[in-house]
């Protein structure tokens, strides 16, 4: 079983070798390519099993850290060339057992999926390559290799974000996705030159000699650029501006709800396992930089730059809950609540350190997974209809999508004990708690669990409870038969399902793992394998997790409240808290024993600020955009005119005056041959006179 | 050791055989080009090979040519020069599989085309300075007949544009070199002895500006880039693809080999301003490049900008910079040559227009497949993906450029966010957009009935050309091991230590 950790690059080698291959195999090979795709990954996730193995039983006291180098290029003396290399610890080992295994289930869903597709050998080709480049990022020993995953994985996503590409909105939204997060990317490539600048090396840890060892780490923090800004801060907000761009945090998170044009496996694989993670995963890689060399930086609230990332975590999972309550497409929804949880994914990083961010990157890639696919399932059920409002009553005709539907929407809401996400939620808003500097981030995360729990709420009553609204607009609302309505809505086949019930079974195990009494996850990566049951620790626990549990039910109940008890009666009826709210505020006085002034205030604030928020990122961020793009295009015309009109014109007015001159001369010399050779003769004469003239005056 | 000189004899033979065939049989003459090329590559790549990664300069032929001036005939290499050798074997060999069409006077076509060759590689394996000048005069004389002749939209303007601006900048590398030959005062064109003869300060303050100029001015440097985009689109696509792929690169190659190998002082102290023309042209040509209507200007302003790297690698001066720069031409010269034979080749000989809102109604990711996945994978290739050879090119460029110029490497990294924009913009446009979705083209609704699907020879070229930037994507060290040698040599002495490398 040692061989695998020196031999960790055939795990994203084989998806890359199944992409190259089904690239080769003739347009219409539909079988042999899912075959190929499916078998790849399949691989990729034993081998990645056998690395997590590993991990497991390497001895000694420090984490298992195994690194394969080798040099890509060289310049000048010895030493100065360009390394890379792969690296096998907790955090890589972890990462590789969640992206394969949400993968392959991914994989095995597409095909049932995308089954009427004309192009799936080429659909599943993208999927491989795409699974290839995030396994590559997460082995990367180099900032280097990690990059250039990155842009891979940039690359397939938009080829599958544009895979349906003669819709105009897909086309837009690839083209969108690529450019806002290549936006990002400079930052973090800019981040990479001077971090090259300042160590000579891209490689992570090299034996002491790595840019995230000691040895550099301390020129990095003692180095100032002005006052107290030290180089590490620098490089560390520049990197984060990559994963701000690739995660989709404010203000670089326009293109992922817009990214749900794809196929909606492909928005299983960008917001769940791969593509939107690798931010959270740079942050958590590059930690001991971000962190400015402190070891402890949880609790002391050290290094600006981690503050900066748990500012910008805290704002956007608020931000993002806020414009996910006023969604009305069922991936919409999803996409939101993705920002929002990456959000809570940075909170937790810039708060607590790498075991608590990257506990719910790793519990959501698998909830988030069955929501989308359970989405998939719906919308492929429903004949491609996306809109919430045109559902309803689902639970009826698909009971089992409706059952891990509801799995991961109490995981995603944070329902308390037996789904995964009430532990890693409640982790983060722990180390929020518990935050030197302020108090805002936790406020920040609480609202956004609140918020959540009411969404995801609204989303489950919308379109599994109450009548069907499908079909002719609403007309049929009265059908409450045991059979299909007559749009034919049916319950996915076993290759869908299948996928879904084992996410769902994830969902509800992978909560153990992290709980105050059994922190089985965190000693994990710092290399501790015993962990004893500690019941006292849990003791500190309760008070934050009953109050995060009242939260939830709030959420959940004010949600159901809304939408559940008074499900909407047609599609076309506006929504409850669009304009019947006097009403809502009756039902909530009724029914809730808080101050009903508050609550109101709060759904008021809900519906306002929601629209704001909307408002605010359609126009204002997307207008800045709009307007930067616009800007550019009329410096571009700008550009183009100078180039035409001056820089060109001064050419051919040039030429005009040599013409014009040409003519005077040829006019009183008409054209003698021998006679303008002359004239050049004697002008070369004269010029080399000058110049030896002036060079021997000197 | 003489194969790599082959390169030059075979491409001179190779015209005068293609010239003397008459106009009648224009399959003959282009097998026997395409044949020339070929061999031309072969020895360039054998040859190269058989040097192994030489640490001095290797002479291969070494006669007095003009002994009362000092003049001689020498022929050598070092790693720089068997990177580009082998660039323009590669270009050559796939422009000729990319003009496979050319009937009108085909003879005489490809004898240009071998000429133009020829004076490319003369340029690449001269150590002799007048000798360098005469061979870069050579490769330039062809381009104008090229693009006059069997050229498109407005050829003699474009042609002439051209030849005018080449020749203003010859004129200026002409003086200086007088002038280097009269104050040097070792009666010799010789360039290592020049470089090591420490030319007097005050000379290159003056000559290193003028020279380095001169020999920009055909690397697109701003702003006296405007000769190319009008060239590019005048051009035949062959002529295209060359003058993109390896005429750009003598400019280049001459600033490289005179301006900071003979005159280092000069370009420590210019080195900030070439810096700034050089960021200028990344910018504001990708910048120009988003608003052009026409497929084939993008690509020509997506050449200046690209080119920019080079020359801010040049300007940087250092070991990092000067290898992304050499390693920036191999790389640009191959997908240039690449985006130029789908535009002028695949697409135009079909369609007959590159107005992107007429193609935008053919919907030519379904007519023409091949065309548009090579040019996806282009695309990609050109805005640096990694795995593509431009990645470590223009990144080698930016860590240079980082530790001479922060600022600059900041500019260019804009510059490299920008060209994402123009070809993606471009890609879907000529590519993506299915019918129905836009107005009517103009009546133009259907493909030339008589271009026929992509022909084999260009899938050879173009694949040729895409693997070769793969190849080098992924595994850089093929070639950079020659660059690193290569700068290694004396002829770089004075280089190195007045910039004070390691």
């Amino acid at each position: 079983m040692t061989w695998i950790a020196t031999q960790i690059w055939l795990i994203p080698m084989l998806p890359l070798l199944a992409a190259g291959v089904i690239g080769l195999l003739p347009r219409r090979s539909d079988q042999p390519a899912m075959a190929l795709a499916v078998g790849s990954m399949a691989g990729a996730l034993v081998l990645s099993v056998l690395a997590f193995l590993f991990t497991l039983t390497h001895g000694g006291e420090e984490p298992a850290r195994i690194l394969t180098q080798f040099e890509w290029l060289r310049v000048g003396t010895a030493g100065a060339g360009v390394r890379l290399g792969f690296i096998l610890d907790p955090l890589a080992a972890m990462m590789l057992v969640m992206v394969t295994f949400v993968g392959l289930l991914i994989f095995v869903f597409s095909a049932g999926y995308m089954a009427e597709d004309d192009n799936r050998a080429r659909f599943f080709g993208f999927l491989s390559l795409f699974a290839a480049a995030m396994l590559g990022l997460v082995i990367s020993n180099s900032l280097l290799l990690l990059f250039a995953c990155w842009e891979v994985m940039g690359l397939a996503s938009y080829l599958l974000i544009g895979f349906w590409f003669e819709k105009p909105s897909a086309a837009a939204a690839a083209k969108k996705a690529f450019i806002v997060t290549r936006i990002g990317d400079l930052g973090l490539f800019l981040g990479m030159l001077w971090l090259y600048r300042e160590t000579g090396t891209l490689l992570f840890y090299d034996g002491g000699a790595g840019a995230l060892e000691p040895g550099a780490l301390a020129a990095m923090t003692t180095n100032r650029v002005t006052g107290t800004l030290t180089v590490a801060t620098c490089i560390s907000l520049l990197l984060f501006f990559g994963a701000v761009g690739k995660s989709g945090q404010v203000p670089l998170h326009v293109w992922l709800p817009d990214a749900m044009e794809g196929p909606t496996p492909v928005s299983a694989l960008i917001h769940a396992a791969t593509m939107v993670a690798a931010g959270v995963f740079l942050v958590a890689r590059t930690f001991p930089l971000m962190a400015g060399g402190v070891d402890v930086p949880v609790q002391s609230g050290a290094g600006l730059a981690l503050g900066v990332v748990a500012t910008v975590g805290s704002v956007t999972a608020v931000f993002a809950a806020l414009m996910a309550v006023a969604q009305t497409d069922i991936k919409r929804v999803l996409a939101y609540s993705t920002v929002s949880q990456l959000g809570y994914m940075f909170l937790g990083l810039g708060t607590g350190g790498v075991a608590v961010g990257m506990f719910h990157l790793i519990t959501h890639a698998f909830f988030k997974a069955l929501l989308f696919l359970g989405a998939g399932s719906v919308i492929h059920g429903c004949h491609h209809e996306q809109d919430i409002r045109r559902m309803g009553g689902l639970r009826r005709w698909m009971p089992l999508t409706f059952a891990t539907y509801a799995i991961g929407m109490m995981a995603l809401a944070g329902v308390p004990l037996f789904f995964s996400g009430f532990w890693s939620k409640d982790e983060i808003l722990h180390a929020a708690w518990g935050w030197g500097p302020s108090r805002w981030p936790f406020i920040l995360g609480a609202v956004g669990a609140f918020l959540t729990a009411f969404y995801m709420t609204r989303q489950m009553a919308e379109v599994f409870f109450g009548p069907h609204r499908g079909g002719d607009g609403g007309g049929d609302g009265d059908d409450h038969a045991a059979h299909a309505p007559a749009t034919g809505v049916h319950e996915s086949p076993r290759v869908m399902t299948v996928p879904l019930v084992l996410l769902a079974v994830s969902t509800l195990i992978l909560g153990w793992l992290g709980t105050p009494a059994w922190p089985w996850f965190e000693s994990y990566l710092s290399g501790h394998r015993h962990v004893p049951v500690a019941w006292d620790r849990l003791g500190h626990a309760i008070p934050l997790m009953v109050a995060s549990t009242v939260i939830v039910a709030l959420g959940i109940g004010l949600g159901w409240m809304l939408y559940g008890k008074r499900p909407r009666a047609s599609a076309t009826a506006a929504d409850v808290m669009e304009t019947r709210w006097p009403r809502i505020f009756a039902v909530l006085r009724d029914r809730f024993y808080v101050d009903e002034f508050y609550e109101a205030t709060v759904v008021r604030a809900h519906r306002a600020s929601s629209r704001v928020d909307r408002w605010l990122d359609r126009l204002v961020i997307g207008g800045l955009v709009l307007a930067a793009g616009a800007l550019a295009r009329a410096l571009a015309f700008a550009v183009r005119m100078v180039d035409e009109l001056l820089v060109n014109a001064g050419f051919d007015a040039g030429c005009g005056v040599m013409r014009w001159i040409g003519q005077g001369f040829s006019r009183i010399q008409n054209g003698g041959a021998q006679r303008y050779l002359g004239w050049l003769g004697m002008a070369m004469v004269v010029l080399t006179i000058l110049v030896i003239w002036g060079w021997e005056g000197r | 050791m003489m194969a790599l000189t082959l390169t030059l004899w075979i491409s001179l033979a190779g015209a005068v055989v293609t010239a003397v065939l008459g106009r009648e049989r224009p399959s003959v003459a282009r097998v026997l080009a395409l044949v020339s090329a070929m061999l031309g590559a072969g020895a360039a790549i054998f040859g190269a090979w058989q040097l192994g990664t030489p640490t001095g300069l290797v002479t291969l032929v070494r006669v007095p040519w003009i002994p009362a001036l000092g003049i001689e005939f020498h022929l050598a290499a070092d790693g720089v020069s068997l990177v580009l050798l082998v660039l323009t074997g590669i270009a050559a060999v796939a422009g000729i599989l990319f003009s496979w069409n050319v009937e009108d006077r085909a003879n005489e076509f490809f004898a240009l085309y071998l000429m133009l060759i020829a004076g490319v590689y003369g340029v690449f394996m001269s150590f002799d300075l007048f000798q360098f000048f005469a061979f870069y005069e050579l490769a330039i004389v062809p381009k104008y007949f090229l693009i006059a002749i069997w050229g498109s939209t407005r050829r003699e303007y474009g042609a002439m544009k051209l030849a005018l601006y080449s020749f203003i900048g010859s004129a200026m590398v002409l003086v200086g070199m007088i002038a280097m030959y009269v104050v040097a005062g070792l009666g010799s064109f010789d360039m290592v002895r020049l470089s090591s003869a420490s030319l007097p300060n005050g000379f290159q303050v003056w000559a290193f500006p003028l020279m380095t100029v001169g020999f920009a001015i055909l690397a697109g440097l701003w702003p006296f880039h405007t000769w190319a985009p009008t060239g590019h689109v005048a051009a035949p696509t062959a002529a295209s693809m060359l003058l993109a792929g390896v005429v750009m690169k003598l400019g280049a190659y001459g600033v490289l080999r005179v301006g900071l190998m003979l005159m280092p002082d000069g370009a420590k102290l210019w080195g900030p301003a070439l810096a700034a023309l050089a960021v200028i042209g990344i910018v504001y040509a990708a910048l120009v490049a988003l608003v052009q209507q026409d497929f084939k200007f993008v690509i020509g302003y997506s050449s200046v900008s690209h080119m920019g790297f080079v020359l801010l690698g040049l300007a940087a001066a250092n070991p990092r910079g000067v290898a992304g720069a050499i390693l920036q031409m191999f790389s640009h010269g191959v997908i240039a040559g690449l985006l130029f034979g789908v535009v002028g080749r695949m697409v135009y000989d079909r369609t007959h227009t590159r107005e992107l809102t007429i193609l935008e109604g053919l919907s030519l990711a379904r007519a023409l497949p091949f065309a548009a996945v090579i040019f996806t994978l282009a695309s990609m290739a050109s805005m640096g993906l990694p795995g593509f050879s431009g990645f470590v090119a223009e990144l080698q460029v930016l860590l240079g450029a980082w530790q001479s110029f922060p600022v600059a490497a900041l500019a260019g990294g804009v510059g490299v966010v920008i060209s994402v924009a123009f070809t993606l913009r471009v890609l879907q446009r000529a590519f993506l957009v299915a019918p129905g979705m836009v107005a009517d083209g103009g009546g133009l609704t259907a493909l030339d009935e008589h271009a026929g699907p992509i022909t084999w020879a260009e899938k050879v070229g173009a694949l040729l050309l895409l693997g070769t930037s793969l190849a080098v994507g992924v595994y850089p060290r093929l070639l950079m091991d020659w660059i690193d040698a290569g700068l290694q040599t004396p002829g770089f002495e004075a280089l190195r230590t007045t910039m004070g490398w390691p």
